[in-house]
C-alpha cells in the first residue's frame, strides 16, 4: 500500500473547513441476543453461542430480547433523545456471509430514539454540544477469517471461514447530525465524543464497552469544504477505529489526506476507508455505490415496539446523573486539584478511577496508579492503559501497600506480575515470597552493620545533616534486597542518632 | 403505468445476484409492471389517513425475557448443514466485500 501524501494538519486548516459526523455501535451486554435465546458472550468456543434464528435456519422466527429495548431506551434518555411512540424493525439486504439470513434486521426510518444532543467536554473544559439524529436497535454480524493469501485480508484469500457467535448480538447505532465548527479541535472532538459515548453506555451499565473487543465501535465521517464555500466536500467513512486514541488520529489523518488530493485539484472518492492501527493510515474499502442500495423493507416477522409512557418515564427516573454532572461531583469528592482532575479525564481513566476507589483504593493512590505507571506500561507497549488491567486489580495492590505488606518499589513489581496475568497480588506476593521485612530486629541488624561501615554517619544527623541517614538507609534497603519499609528505616536510623 | 424500465430490472437483478439474459430482461419488465401496476391499485384505494401496516395481526410489545433457552446449539449441531467446515467454523468462498 502507497503511503497517502498528507498535508500540514494547520495549513489544511487554512484551506479548508472540517465536517465531520460519527456512527458509534454499542453492544448491549445482554444475557441473550437481540432476537434469539443464544448466550451473548464474548469469546467461546466458535458456533457455540448460537441458536437457528441466529444461522437463519428455515421456520426459526426472531422474537425481540425486552430487556434490550428497556437498555436501549434508556441509552436514547440518556442521549437526551425523544422516545418514538411506535417504532418498527426492518430489513437491510445485502450478500456477505457475516449473517446467514443475507438481511440484517436493524430499524431504518422508524428508530426507538431521535433528535438528541449530547454535550462533549475538550481538555481544556470547553463544552461542544453534538446533535444526534437517531440511535436504532439491530444486531451484530458474525466474525469472517480470511484463510490464504498474503496479509490475511481478503484480496487473495482462498476461502473464509465464519463465525456465528457474535450474530445476533443486541446493537444500538447512535448517528450524530452534521457537525460543523470543530475546525482544529475536529481530531479531539472525535476522540472526546467517543469517550463521552462510552462513559455514557459504562454509567448506564448497559455495555462492557471494551473498545478492544469490539464493544464499541466508531466510524468516522469526515469531508472537507474549500473556506467561503457553502456546498459540502465528498466524505469518507472511516471504519474499525478501535480505540479512543485512534479515533482522534484517524480524522487527523482523513483530514490531512483529503487536504493533500483537493489542493493538488483531486478529488475525493466517496467510499469507506479502514483505519489500520500499525501503519497508523486509512486505505481504501468498498466504494460507496449502487451497493448501498440495500432494499429496506419491514420485517414481517416482527411487531411494532410501542413503549408505554409509564416504562419511558420509569426509565427516564433512573438515568444516572449526566457525565458533566458526575465530573463534578467527582472532582469535590475526592479532593483533586485542576490539574489533577483535567489529568485523569483527559487520560480517559474516570471510570477506571472510580472502579479502583469503590474498590477499597484512596483517590491519590488510585490516581497515581493510573496516570503514573500503568500509563507508563500502556505507553510503552502502545496500548490503552484500560486493557491492561481493572480498577478492581489496581485497588488489590494499593490496599497490600496500605496494610505495609509492599513497599512502593514492590507493589510496582506486583503491579507489573498482575498485568503480565500472573495472577492476583495476593497470590503474586505469596507466589514470590514478597512482603517488606517489618521485623524491627532485622532491620535494626541491617543497620547496625550498615552503621559499622559508615561510622560517622550518626555524627552527622546528630549535627543537623539529617540527609545523611540516606547513605544508610540505601544499605539496609540493599542488604534487605529491597524488602524493607524505607520511612521505618529512616525512623530507626533517627532514633539511633538521638540515643 | 408503473417506472419499471429495463435499467432497473437490471439493477434489481444486480443487487439479487441473477444473471439475466436480455431476453429475460425484456419479458420480467414487461411483468413486473403488470405487478406494480396491481399493487398501485391498493395504494389508490389507501388514503393518507389509513397507517401503513407491516403486520396482518395488529399486536405490538411481543418479546422474550433474557433467559438462555435450551434451543442453543452445539458447534456440531450448528455446522451440521454445512457443505463445508473446518470443525468449528463454516467454511465460505472468499467473497470480494466486506462487513457492512
Amino acid at each position: 500500500m502507497a503511503k497517502a501524501k498528507l498535508m500540514d494538519f494547520d495549513k489544511a486548516l487554512e484551506l479548508f473547513e472540517p465536517v465531520l459526523g460519527f456512527e458509534v455501535h454499542v453492544e448491549l451486554n445482554t444475557t441473550t441476543k437481540m432476537f434469539s435465546s443464544a448466550p451473548n458472550e464474548f469469546g467461546g468456543e466458535p458456533n457455540s453461542n448460537v441458536t437457528p434464528v441466529c444461522l437463519g435456519l428455515p421456520g426459526s422466527l426472531p422474537v425481540v430480547n425486552e430487556q434490550a429495548v428497556r437498555y436501549s431506551i434508556s441509552l436514547g434518555l440518556a442521549l437526551g433523545c425523544s422516545i418514538a411512540p411506535s417504532s418498527r424493525f426492518a430489513r437491510k439486504n445485502y450478500f456477505y456471509p457475516d449473517l446467514a439470513k443475507n438481511y440484517q434486521i436493524s430499524q431504518f426510518d422508524e428508530p426507538i430514539a431521535f433528535e438528541g444532543k449530547v454535550d462533549v467536554e475538550l481538555s481544556d473544559g470547553r463544552i461542544v454540544s453534538v446533535d444526534i439524529e437517531r440511535a436504532h436497535m439491530e444486531e451484530d454480524a458474525g466474525k469472517l477469517t480470511h484463510v490464504g493469501g498474503a496479509t490475511g485480508r481478503i484480496q487473495g484469500a482462498e476461502y473464509s471461514l465464519v463465525d456465528y457467535n457474535r450474530a445476533g448480538v443486541p446493537l444500538v447505532e447512535i448517528v450524530t447530525k452534521v457537525i460543523y465548527g470543530a475546525e482544529a479541535d475536529a481530531p479531539e472532538l472525535a476522540k472526546a465524543y467517543v469517550a463521552t459515548i462510552r462513559d455514557i453506555v459504562v454509567a448506564l451499565g448497559i455495555s462492557d464497552a471494551r473498545m478492544e473487543r469490539g464493544n464499541l465501535r466508531c466510524d468516522a465521517n469526515v469531508s472537507l469544504r474549500p473556506r467561503g464555500q457553502e456546498k459540502l466536500g465528498t466524505r469518507t467513512e472511516t471504519k474499525n477505529v478501535n480505540s479512543l486514541r485512534s479515533v482522534e488520529r484517524a480524522v487527523r489523518y482523513e483530514i490531512q489526506r483529503q487536504a493533500q488530493i483537493l489542493s493538488e485539484g483531486g478529488t475525493i472518492v466517496q467510499e469507506t476507508r479502514h483505519w489500520h492501527e500499525d501503519t497508523g493510515a486509512t486505505s481504501a474499502g468498498r466504494p460507496k455505490s449502487d451497493a448501498d442500495d440495500y432494499r429496506y423493507f419491514p420485517e414481517p416477522d416482527l411487531l411494532p415496539v410501542e413503549p408505554s409512557v409509564e416504562l419511558i418515564e420509569e426509565l427516564r427516573a433512573a438515568l444516572p446523573e449526566q457525565p458533566a454532572e458526575r465530573k463534578r461531583r467527582l472532582k469535590a469528592e475526592w479532593g483533586f486539584s485542576d490539574l489533577e482532575f483535567q489529568d485523569v479525564v483527559n487520560s480517559g481513566l474516570l471510570s477506571e478511577l472510580v472502579a479502583t476507589v469503590s474498590a477499597g483504593a484512596s483517590p491519590q493512590a488510585a490516581r497515581k496508579w493510573w496516570t503514573g505507571e500503568i500509563a507508563r506500561i500502556a505507553n510503552a507497549a502502545d496500548r490503552e492503559p484500560t486493557e491492561l488491567i481493572t480498577g478492581a486489580q489496581v485497588a488489590e495492590v494499593q490496599l497490600l501497600v496500605d496494610e505495609g505488606v509492599l513497599n512502593d518499589r514492590m507493589a510496582r513489581q506486583v503491579l507489573e506480575a498482575v498485568i503480565a496475568g500472573e495472577g492476583s497480588a495476593r497470590e503474586i506476593v505469596d507466589a514470590k515470597g514478597l512482603a517488606v521485612v517489618s521485623d524491627d530486629g532485622a532491620l535494626i541488624a541491617a543497620i547496625d552493620t550498615a552503621l559499622a561501615a559508615q561510622p560517622d554517619v550518626l555524627e552527622k544527623i546528630r549535627e543537623g545533616k539529617v540527609q545523611a541517614a540516606g547513605a544508610v538507609i540505601g544499605a539496609v534497603m540493599q542488604a534487605m534486597q529491597g524488602k524493607a519499609d524505607a520511612a521505618r528505616v529512616r525512623e530507626l536510623v533517627l532514633e539511633r542518632a538521638q540515643a | 403505468m408503473s417506472d419499471i424500465s429495463e435499467d432497473r430490472v437490471r439493477h434489481l437483478a444486480g443487487l439479487a445476484r441473477i444473471d439475466l439474459t436480455n431476453d429475460e430482461v425484456t419479458h420480467l419488465t414487461a411483468e413486473l409492471s403488470k405487478i406494480v401496476d396491481v399493487v398501485a391499485t391498493v395504494s389508490a384505494a389507501a388514503t393518507d389517513d389509513i397507517p401503513a401496516t407491516s403486520h396482518p395481526i395488529p399486536l405490538t410489545n411481543v418479546y422474550r425475557d433474557d433467559v438462555v433457552t435450551d434451543d442453543v446449539l452445539t458447534t456440531e449441531q450448528a455446522l451440521s448443514g454445512a457443505p463445508e467446515h473446518d470443525g468449528s467454523r463454516f467454511k465460505v468462498s472468499a467473497i470480494l466485500g466486506e462487513e457492512q
